[in-house]
């Protein structure tokens, strides 16, 4: 069945919304299966540009979507897929407080954030992952991701530091 | 019973917050952080409007960690439906997203008008290198604490390898591991 794309996006970002258990990088992977492997909307340097102007811009990180549904359909699209993206969790949190209250310290709480934890720790390794293989694609796009992850793993250092430090780098034409 | 009962260690009284004091609130928010927004987020809510205690506010970011879906938007959700209801969630959610969602687009068009100029490639190219980075990064810091424990690492690492390595489907792998981590961890915590 081929869908129209305001109606693709709006479905499958709907489904992401409940499965991003983490969080929006969680269901990165997904987002590229979708978009560069399934329904072929971008290639594979598409889809990292538009991650990485959604990570050096301000702002949530779920933006990537906003991009993706922008380079599908224009600002109808971004709207569409921000709005499938966060519509469906945002019900289930406003459902859920409601019941806060009774809520707040039960067990079952320490049961599912134990058991919800490595999954997300797996989504978001996994997240990287194919983001850095999309990247790495030459020895310096892998040195630089090698070399974030060493330096923000080892100090304190502010992320937008090295986006500033990569933005140079690739001004210089070194890629 | 006694009439007198011990008071919530809550704020002595509950905050009253407008509308419109949670929508600037995130709309603040929103145009800070950069790879992430919780931590301003916490900022904004414990220490400059102070609407939340540092109690209240593990609470409620726990609660939408477990929560799917984008976190902070979960956050703004929850806080703006306790202190407004409806009103008050869409007022929250409009604020964090309305600057961001802008700027984002207006990149978007110049990505989409000059992605192609020779100059922009590298430049785009070293960005995604950094993001994956620091991606990878966030990934690693969140499995620190659970490297010793072997039940978790086995499920972690079945996601990854799902979902990284093999590209399945999301949805099969969270459906599928959800309930397995469930009866795992289920057993060890009766």
């Amino acid at each position: 069945m081929k869908l129209d794309p305001l109606a693709s996006l709006a479905v499958n970002f709907a489904i992401l919304s409940l499965l991003a258990v983490g969080g929006a990088n969680a269901v990165v992977p997904e987002m590229h299966r979708l978009a560069v492997e399934r329904d072929h909307w971008m290639t594979d340097r598409d889809f990292t540009d538009l991650f990485a102007i959604a990570s050096a811009a301000p702002g949530p990180n779920v933006l990537i979507v906003s991009l993706i549904g922008f380079k599908l359909a224009g600002v109808a699209g971004a709207l569409v897929a921000t709005f499938a993206m966060c519509g469906p969790s945002s019900l289930l949190t406003f459902w859920v407080t409601r019941f806060w209250q009774q809520a707040r310290g039960a067990a079952w709480q320490g049961l599912v954030r134990k058991a919800l934890a490595p999954i997300t720790i797996g989504l978001y390794l996994a997240s990287g992952w194919v983001l850095g293989r999309a990247a790495g694609t030459d020895w310096p796009a892998i040195a630089i991701t090698v070399a974030t992850l060493a330096i923000l793993l080892t100090s304190k250092f502010n992320p937008l530091w090295l986006f500033g430090a990569a933005a140079l780098l690739g001004l210089a034409g070194i890629e | 019973m006694t009439a007198i009962s011990l008071p919530d260690p809550a704020p002595a009284e509950p905050r009253r917050v407008s509308r419109q004091e949670l929508f600037w609130g995130f709309f603040s928010v929103g145009l800070r952080g950069f790879g992430g927004v919780m931590p301003w987020a916490r900022q904004m809510i414990i220490e400059e409007r102070r609407w939340l205690g540092e109690e209240e506010f593990i609470e409620l970011f726990s609660l939408c960690n477990l929560l799917p879906g984008p976190n902070v938007a979960n956050v703004a959700v929850a806080l703006g439906a306790r202190f407004q209801g409806l009103p008050g969630s869409i007022a929250a959610f409009g604020g964090l997203m309305a600057a961001p969602l802008a700027i984002v687009l207006a990149l978007g068009a110049l990505y989409r008008q000059y992605g192609s100029l020779p100059e922009i490639g590298p430049l785009l190219h070293d960005l995604g290198a950094v993001a994956a980075g620091l991606v990878l990064t966030a990934g690693v810091k969140l499995a620190r604490p659970h490297r010793r424990k072997p039940l978790s690492v086995a499920v972690a690492a079945a996601a990854f390898v799902g979902v990284g390595v093999l590209h399945w489907s999301l949805i099969w792998v969270v459906l599928g591991l959800v309930p397995v981590s469930l009866l795992l961890h289920g057993g060890k915590w009766r």
